[in-house]
């Protein structure tokens, strides 16, 4: 049986043979002349933990709401296990929310926040209250349940909120950035935590979030939004290390982008004309480039080595150490070239090898053609 | 029965909006469609006082009552002074009420909330009796005169009752919480690191007042302004009883025009004049102030 | 920053301005004399006057139950017209609606008293009803002024509330009636509460309108008061406003009192 296999076992949208279980087809809500979200297209398969992440005013937000029934859709159809949710209102829809502000009920305990949803289902109260103290144990706040929202603290407000979007076992889960206010160790513990729960339910989540970091740690698949539009849909590595276009590179974690003229291609291997770094850069690319196009190459930090002798490598260039950051577990250089571009480099301080690289010495940093990521747009 | 309501295009939204909105219709907009259609009838000495609109399936209507009103002083006259009379009680009941409100606001709980319930306690008790005491301290032979001449500030007793003074101080005494509650409200929010700012930077407590926050508690004098002004030219009770036969306000004069004279045509009149004079334009003015606080 | 001696003296003088009329209304209720400017001696006669006067206790029972019954039709018409306004996002005839609902906040209380009153006359004349003016008319005047009042402090108050929380009971299968008295009605009840409270007091204390729109045997308790306070001084009206004063600071400070445990 596929519950079984998690989503991020399966990978269903590989061979995309599975139906998908959410299916948003050309939503567009407007409002006036502005498009909050455009003409968006997504395929979300059963089990997975989704994240839709982009900047504020992205349109991420407006979507999520319009899957929960907040928002009617200007064009388009939603679809959430084969039913087509059009005219369908926010509280017969499959779906339960876990609200960025938590909205809880300040006026009922714990319980009766979490018991909510289970009697509107028409469920008697013995049983409403036997699942909730299983879904209290879930979220480990069995001691909680006679207390009142404001007497409880930031994080354990959190898992009430979750406990009640759960407790119905909602076909899809939609969260708006559920873990914004919490504080950052927190916020790690309850990332794991989330994705447990997630697993061992095995309910669909979508989650909403401009936190990179909590999307990559979090998500079976990313959908990067910008303006409106999905510019990206893949799996966290993938998102990462293939970035689509300069946007998704730029968003995602660090990374130095070189803007050149394609000059030579032989066979996956291009040379590329670039004034950013004053030598001729290599790399390699599926993608179909033409003679003197313009491309950029996006290349991540850690993926470059940063020497004090010159090293034997693809790509080599010379520069000054303008900044070290010393974080603790890595360090951060950044390193100002001949053409007066600054890249960023990152190295891990696992190996204590030689006496560390200090401010304006002369570096040599270089990288694989593997290394760089071609982008036409 | 859901879907036979469903079918007349009455759901339960569509009822809930209509039960306010009919309830105002009928007994807050009809009425001044009324209202208009007396102002332009004749008045006659019979049940209801007022010649029909429809006479013979045509429209008989005048303008008689207008032009009186125009043509009469007294009621250009008796706008002029209301507005006259309510802007000079606005200034006080801002001078006399800044300093409450700013002192208030800076106190320290729980002297603030004592000092507002002293505030808030005069407007929960009768209006009308309050103005009434004030016949009891400004008449000739009432209490400020028993004390004035006692002390030996004066020889002959003050005339203010039935006066112009008298309305000021009743207008002033009555409204002056309606100035104080906004004005509190405002300078209460103020940032005190605003003030420390401006400290810091070398200036003095009065230039800090001036330039940081009398400016910022302009919202605030604006509101309690309004909140005073537009009922007190409208008003009737304080001149009334405080005032005498000389003060002209508008409010007195619709009240005379319909019981003492039994003219309701031109009672109508005047009231439609104040509407076009008054309350459309203060309208417009919140209706102007509503968008751009939705703007900003 | 040292504060001046300016400002505790200004306020100091302005408490004094707004409670030595009220004050006089008090000592005065107990002079023996009916004169202010001759001292009786103490003397509680006008009490037992005001408490024998008929006309007096008859209007004000008359000025409770207009009282009562117009505060809370004001409540609910206000609370639906402050629900309309802020939750029911676009609709048509949303600024009528507003506008109407915010209009008798700046109308002149004749205005509203006679548009009233000759509404009633006419309808009487084409309808039938309302047959004559007296306590139903006062009671549909008040409730259609006093709504405004209410729809003011319910609509600040749902405005401030986190609509989060409604959401969120709709998307746990609540329909939209269930949502308003599971949830709203127990967040926005304190609002309920001025309003009731706030347009009690606009009944029990309007003059203007009750004037117009009422009719013979329906004389409300500030008719009844303004008709004898327009002769001069009585002292049987200081002892009612002693005690209606004293009414009133009681149930200020209790409530108050409530305040204060509540926020500990």
């Amino acid at each position: 049986m596929s519950q079984q296999l998690t989503a991020c076992e399966r990978r269903p949208w590989i061979e995309a043979v599975e139906t998908p279980f959410i299916r948003i087809k050309n939503i567009t809500k407007s409002f006036g002349d502005f498009a909050a979200v455009d003409d968006v297209s997504l395929d979300i398969y059963k089990g997975e933990l989704f994240c839709l992440l982009g900047g504020s005013g992205c349109g991420k937000s407006t979507l999520l709401r319009m899957l929960a029934g907040f928002e009617t859709p200007t064009s388009g159809h939603i679809e959430i296990d084969g039913q087509d949710m059009a005219g369908v209102s926010a509280n017969l829809r499959p779906t339960n929310m876990m609200f960025q502000s938590y909205a809880l009920f300040p006026h009922m305990s714990v319980e009766h926040n979490i018991a909510y949803g289970l009697l509107r289902e028409g469920i008697s109260k013995p049983e409403a209250m036997a699942r909730v103290g299983d879904m209290l144990a879930l979220v480990k706040l069995g001691d909680f349940a006679a207390r009142k929202p404001h007497q409880l603290s930031g994080g354990q407000q959190q898992r009430v909120a979750l406990a009640r979007s759960l407790v119905k076992r909602p076909k899809l889960l939609l969260l708006d950035e559920p873990l914004g206010a919490l504080d950052k160790k927190l916020r790690e513990e309850t990332q794991f935590e989330l994705i447990q729960i997630q697993e061992s339910l095995g309910v669909t989540f979508i989650v909403v979030t401009h936190d990179q970091e909590e999307a990559m740690t979090l998500s079976t698949r990313i959908g990067v939004m910008d303006a409106g539009k999905i510019v990206q849909i893949g799996e966290p590595p993938q998102i990462y290390e293939a970035p689509d276009t300069k946007f998704v590179a730029d968003f995602i974690g660090s990374v130095n982008m070189f803007e050149g003229k394609v000059d030579v291609a032989v066979a996956d291997t291009l040379r590329i004309k670039t004034s950013d770094a004053g030598v001729d850069l290599v790399v390699d690319t599926h993608q179909n480039v033409d003679a003197h196009q313009k491309v950029w190459i996006a290349v991540r930090p850690e993926r470059i080595v940063i020497s004090r002798d010159k090293p034997k490598a693809d790509n080599v260039v010379k520069g000054m150490v303008e900044e070290v950051a010393y974080l603790g577990n890595l360090s951060i250089y950044r390193v100002r070239l001949g053409t007066g571009k600054v890249l960023k480099v990152t190295k891990s301080n696992r190996l204590h090898d030689g006496a560390a690289i200090k401010w304006d010495e002369d570096v040599y940093l270089s990288w694989s053609a593997a290394a760089g990521v071609v982008l036409t747009k | 029965m859901r879907a036979l309501l469903a079918r007349l295009g009455l759901n339960g939204r569509t009822l809930v909006i209509a039960v306010p909105m009919v309830w105002l219709l009928v007994f807050f907009l009809i009425p001044f469609l009324v209202v208009l259609k007396i102002s332009v009838a004749e008045p006659l000495i019979a049940r209801p006082p007022y010649s029909p609109l429809f006479v013979d399936g045509a429209i008989k209507a005048t303008f008689s009552n207008y032009a009186y009103l125009w043509q009469d002083a007294l009621y250009i006259n008796a706008y002029l002074s209301s507005i006259k009379i309510a802007f000079f009680a606005t200034v006080l009941a801002l001078l006399i009420g800044y300093p409450m409100a700013y002192y208030i606001a800076r106190s320290a709980e729980p002297k603030r909330s004592l000092l507002l319930l002293l505030i808030v306690l005069p407007f929960w008790t009768s209006f009308l009796l309050r103005v009434y005491a004030w016949i009891g301290i400004l008449k000739t032979k009432g209490i400020l005169n028993l004390i004035l001449m006692k002390i030996g500030v004066i020889s002959e007793p003050l005339i203010i009752m039935q006066t112009d003074i008298a309305v000021y101080i009743g207008i002033v005494y009555t409204y002056l919480p309606f100035m104080i509650l906004p004005l509190y409200a405002n300078l209460v929010k103020l940032d005190d690191s605003l003030l420390e700012a401006s400290t810091d930077l070398g200036a003095r407590p009065v230039t800090t007042f001036i330039k940081i926050t009398l400016p910022l508690s302009l919202p605030g004098i604006i509101a309690g302004s309004m909140l005073v002004f537009i009922p007190a030219i409208g008003e009737f009770v304080i001149p009334a009883l405080l005032g005498g036969p000389d003060t002209l306000m508008i409010g007195k004069i619709l009240w005379s025009e319909f019981f003492s004279n039994r003219d309701w045509p031109v009672a109508s009149a005047v009231a439609i004049a104040m509407l076009v004079l008054l309350v459309i334009p203060i309208m417009l003015l919140r209706m102007a102030e509503g968008k751009q606080g939705a703007a900003t | 920053m040292k504060r001046s001696i300016f400002l505790p003296v200004v306020a100091f003088i302005g408490f004094l301005f707004l409670y030595i009329p009220i004050v006089s209304l008090v000592i005065f209720s107990f002079n023996k004399s009916k004169l202010v400017t001759v001292w009786g001696g103490w003397s509680t006669k006008w009490y037992g006057e005001l408490l024998h006067d008929p006309q007096i206790l008859g209007a004000a029972w008359i000025s409770l139950k207009i009282g009562f019954v117009s505060a809370t039709l004001a409540t609910v018409l206000g609370t639906i017209a402050a629900m309309v306004l802020t939750r029911f996002g676009r609709l048509r005839g949303r600024g009528l609606l507003t506008g109407m609902v915010t209009a008798p906040l700046v109308m002149p209380e004749v205005i509203t008293g006679l548009s009233l009153l000759l509404l009633f006359v006419t309808m009487e004349a084409m309808f039938g009803w309302p047959a004559g003016r007296g306590m139903l008319t006062i009671i549909i005047a008040h409730t259609t002024f006093c709504m405004a009042y209410v729809a003011v402090v319910v609509q600040s108050r749902l405005v401030d509330m986190d609509d989060a929380i409604e959401e969120a009971a709709a998307d746990l299968g609540a329909r939209p009636l269930r949502v308003f008295f599971d949830i709203t009605l127990p967040m926005i009840a304190p609002a309920l509460i001025s309003g009731w409270l706030l347009s009690f007091t606009l009944s029990l204390d309007d003059l203007v309108i009750a004037s117009f729109v009422s009719g013979p045997g329906a004389s409300t308790l500030p008719m009844v008061i303004f008709s004898k306070v327009r002769l001069g001084v009585s002292p049987d009206i200081n002892a009612l406003a002693t005690l209606i004063v004293v009414t009133v600071a009681i149930g200020i400070s209790i409530s108050w009192f409530f305040m204060r445990k509540k926020v500990k």
